[in-house]
């Protein structure tokens, strides 16, 4: 095969690849992308949209049980797993399809293979693409490394999937079967949307977290106001415990939990599902060869993402934490503005970034919890609005949650937005505007925010932290 | 009736200049003719002159205030048993004051116990409008930063206008914020006070710290002289002007001798009509004279049409404090060599003071510039439009020339012009210089 050079290769088209590869593209870049699975990555394929499919089932089911409430009739409700994995697929296949449309539309060339990168320690590497086809190699100016991440395993604990009774996320997305008894280890955003999802289609869910809190990068309130309402649900949540041992009998796991006190529990579910955090995909890359530093798991980049070898680059997920899709996007963004010499490029502020757990009631949140403002020395005004104060979400049914402002009482900076409760997901970009655009409190109370609408708690919670609340 | 005392137009196209010193302060009594306040243009400083006579009731533009637009009320003059309580609305704006009637009705009306004036001149600074800084033009008036920039510059004391925006579209955030405090840049009292107008802010923009530390040099603003000479010669060397020297050795045995006697014949110093003639006066006469002789060189490039001029207006170029200026000799081809000899000192000995009115030195059709008393041998100046070409005098010098076969001492100079291509082409270039040469060669020939 005739060896391709390019101004930029990318490796993996997750949404941190293929965002990097189309802002190339726009400029005038020549640039390649190497996929050694499907397009679009885990977060197409494995991650956030077929989980949000599952759980906009699991949401409409909770609903349909709750018919009456809305004078609805409804009887005899079921579901069918083998449909509810189906459509789950359907989606993902079909935003994949997507990807590998935007690749065409850009002149990306779309190269299907696992990459290596060879060459000399700290100059820039060829990348060698092995595929069923056989090998090409593939030379660049520039090269970023987007490969992302997996769950973490820990093998010697036991803590790996089995192909039955031990699931990741991966294998909890296409279950064979809906288990009357799961395990959930790690309540972060993986972990509790699982939890969520199936108990909400009905199983007996336990949740065991180290920390003494589930959810715990959430300010305290939210986490609290979370766990209170998974409780009302029927959840078992175990705090500050861990999980010693996983027992395997023919259809059942016994889970050996020791708390903090030192006190065990035994608990017997029919299956487990790993959410112990996430590891960079860095094996096999050669990174080694050419001088890319890896420390635990993740690529060691600076703030404008470069690894320290010349024309080498690495975005998103295998670069570490916060492991968001968002984050590597625009990590790409700022990677491949930077390389084209673009003007107004910042580095990536990590207080800017929204995060979005997607389990019932939703959880969305942008900048410093109130703990960590006071952490970092500021004196914080803090303002609260609760969803039964709004009549859109009474109206909706939804009257559980609550809004959480935190501002700097010397500016008014926004310092951060806490959000628990339905669409909260849907409403916690407008804090980020008002954070990216620098609006301070005069700035939110002088927005006039739509009647009826859940949002209106937001005006209401700023306001809140002023003492001008109008709702409460 | 208060009268406004208005910024004036020192030259047809001034739009505006640096209001650099008042001489007189409120209270002041002055009379028609009196100087009032020293007005500064790119090139010029002038003097404004009262118009009527009264008392200044009132100063609004404060001495050092830059961009002083035409026409603006700068002061106002108060008549006879007038105080500054007359001062209105209509007396502080320019042009015309209506109204005049009413004011006096009302006065009468309502009589106050008139304030001394020292009293009303003590009372009236603090009322007078701040001016416009305008040290940071860049913003045009409206200073574009977030609502959290705005609010942790107006809690630090920093001047928004001190600042360089990092934001989208220049957008002063919050990181330009931080670095201002951390660098201390912006702070007021850092500096003079920025209403003074003359408040140097540390160069944050356009220098790299990387290169020039802040405290490795000392900072000298630039003033309409040093901005003028940036954009103009820049536009015309970078921009407009195709340039091209043209090099000429000239002798000088018999110029310097025919010098000799002329100056031998002026009256003993001290005495009236003393008189001394350099070198450099033969050369504007003969440069004035070389371009009626070739009056392709003594020509403006326009894009309609080459303006061949009916005189030679040559200009002489002056190095002054801060810069350069070249005052001119209008119809030098019309002057004898006395004349223009006393009126280069004289211009020159005004420009030195900046005292050069505006149409003292612009114009012109050609320019002389004579670095010979540095020391330079030769050099090519930088056409100064609208001029067709500028002559570089070199020093007069004692060289070893060949003539007919033999090594000879000899006076020469060299003198290069550099052409503006448009309008004046190497060969009419030549055949100029080589006119001027002859004319230097042999002055009598300028009689001729």
């Amino acid at each position: 095969m005739a060896d391709k050079s390019f101004d930029l290769v990318v490796i993996g088209s997750g949404p941190g690849g293929y965002v990097a590869a189309i802002r190339a593209a726009q400029l005038g870049m020549k640039v390649a992308i190497i996929e050694r699975d499907k397009l679009g990555g885990v977060c197409l394929n494995w991650g956030c949209i077929p989980t949000k499919a599952l759980l906009r089932t699991s949401e409409v089911y909770t609903n349909m049980k709750h018919a009456e409430e809305f004078g609805l009739k409804a009887e005899k409700i079921s579901f069918d797993i083998e449909a509810i994995v189906k459509r789950s697929r359907g989606v993902a296949g079909r935003m994949e399809k997507g990807i590998g449309f935007l690749m065409k539309k850009n002149k990306i060339e779309t190269i299907m293979g696992t990459a290596r990168l060879t060459g000399k320690k700290g100059e820039t590497p060829t990348i060698v693409v092995k595929s069923d086809k056989g090998e090409e190699k593939v030379t660049a100016k520039h090269v970023i490394i987007a490969t992302g991440a997996r769950a973490r395993t820990i093998p010697a604990a036991g803590l790996e999937p089995d192909g039955k009774f031990i699931w990741t996320a991966r294998e909890a997305m296409v279950p064979d079967m809906m288990p009357k008894s799961m395990l959930v280890i790690g309540s972060g955003a993986i972990g509790i949307e699982f939890a969520s999802f199936y108990n909400a289609m009905g199983a007996d869910v336990t949740v065991v977290e180290m920390i003494d809190r589930i959810l715990p990068a959430e300010d305290k309130e939210i986490s609290d106001f979370a766990h209170k309402s998974f409780k009302k649900q029927g959840m078992n949540i175990i705090t500050s415990a861990s999980v010693e041992k996983l027992d395997k009998g023919k259809d059942k796991v016994k889970a050996t939990i020791k708390g903090k006190d030192g006190k065990t529990q035994e608990i017997e579910v029919e299956r487990v599902v790993l959410a112990i955090g996430i590891t960079g995909n860095t094996e096999n890359l050669g990174l080694e060869d050419i001088g890319v530093k890896v420390d635990r798991g993740h690529i060691v980049v600076n703030e404008w993402l470069e690894t320290g070898v010349k024309g080498v680059y690495a975005i998103g997920d295998v670069v570490g934490a916060p492991w968001l899709a968002h984050k590597a996007s625009h990590e790409g963004v700022i990677c491949v503005e930077k390389i084209a010499g673009k003007n107004d490029v910042h580095p990536l502020d990590v207080d800017m970034i929204p995060g979005c757990t997607y389990c019932q009631p939703q959880i969305a949140s942008v900048g410093l919890t109130e703990a960590q403002a006071k952490d970092k020395g500021y004196k914080v005004k803090v303002g609260r609005f609760p969803f039964q104060g709004n009549g859109k979400a009474v109206a909706l049914g939804e009257p559980e949650g609550l809004v959480k402002t935190v501002f700097d009482e010397k500016t008014g900076e926004l310092l951060g937005a806490h959000m628990v409760g339905a669409e909260v997901t849907e409403l916690i970009q407008g804090f980020g505007i008002a954070k990216t655009l620098e609006a301070t409190e005069e700035d939110l109370f002088h927005t006039i925010f739509p009647h009826p609408t859940l949002s209106e708690m937001m005006h209401e919670s700023a306001l809140d932290a002023y003492g001008k609340v109008i709702h409460t | 009736m208060p009268v406004p005392i208005l910024m004036p137009a020192l030259s047809p196209t001034m739009e505006e200049g640096t209001l650099a010193k008042w001489l007189v302060k409120e209270g002041d009594t002055v009379s028609s003719g009196d100087v009032i306040a020293e007005i500064e243009t790119d090139k010029a400083t002038m003097e404004v002159e009262a118009v009527d006579e009264g008392t200044i009731g009132k100063i609004l533009i404060e001495e050092g205030s830059e961009g002083v637009k035409v026409n603006e009320t700068i002061a106002v003059l108060l008549e006879e048993g007038e105080s500054a309580d007359d001062i209105d609305e209509a007396s502080m704006k320019g042009g015309a004051a209506s109204g005049g009637g009413d004011k006096a009705e009302k006065k009468e009306e309502e009589p106050k116990e008139e304030p001394k004036k020292e009293e009303a001149a003590a009372a009236t600074p603090s009322t007078a409008p701040a001016t416009p800084s305008k040290d940071a033009p860049k913003h045009n008036g409206r200073v574009h930063a977030s609502p959290l920039a705005k609010r942790m510059a107006k809690n630090e004391g920093i001047e928004l206008t001190a600042l360089k925006g990092s934001g989208p579209h220049g957008r002063i955030v919050k990181r330009d914020i931080e670095k201002a405090m951390k660098d201390g840049t912006g702070k007021a009292g850092a500096a003079a006070p920025a209403a003074a107008g003359k408040a140097y802010q540390p160069p944050a923009a356009g220098i790299d710290e990387r290169l020039y530390p802040a405290d490795s040099y000392e900072a000298i603003k630039n003033d309409g002289m040093r901005k003028t000479i940036a954009k103009r010669l820049s536009q015309s060397f970078n921009g407009e002007v195709p340039h091209f020297p043209l090099n000429i050795d000239i002798d000088l045995d018999t110029l310097l001798e025919a010098r000799e006697r002329i100056n031998a014949m002026s009256p003993p110093k001290g005495e009236e009509g003393f008189y001394k003639v350099s070198v450099n006066d033969f050369v504007i006469k003969a440069s004035a004279m070389a371009l009626k002789k070739v009056p392709a060189a003594n020509a403006t490039y326009t894009d309609d049409a080459i303006l061949r001029h009916k005189h030679a207006d040559v200009g002489v170029a002056v190095a002054i404090d801060g810069g350069l200026i070249t005052p001119i000799i209008w119809k030098a081809e019309t002057k004898g060599l006395l004349q223009i000899s006393a009126e280069v000192r004289d211009l020159a000995g005004r420009a030195r003071q900046k005292k050069l009115k505006p149409e003292e030195y612009m114009g012109g059709t050609f320019a002389v510039s004579n670095l010979g008393m540095f020391g330079i041998k030769s050099f090519s100046s930088i056409v100064s439009q609208p001029h067709g070409a500028i002559m570089s005098v070199g020093a007069a010098e004692e060289r070893a020339v060949v003539r007919n076969g033999q090594i000879v001492i000899a006076n020469q100079m060299t003198v290069t012009l550099t052409c503006d291509h448009r309008v004046v082409d190497g060969a009419v270039g030549a055949e100029y210089l080589s006119v001027f040469k002859k004319m230097i060669e042999e002055p009598t020939s300028m009689l001729l």
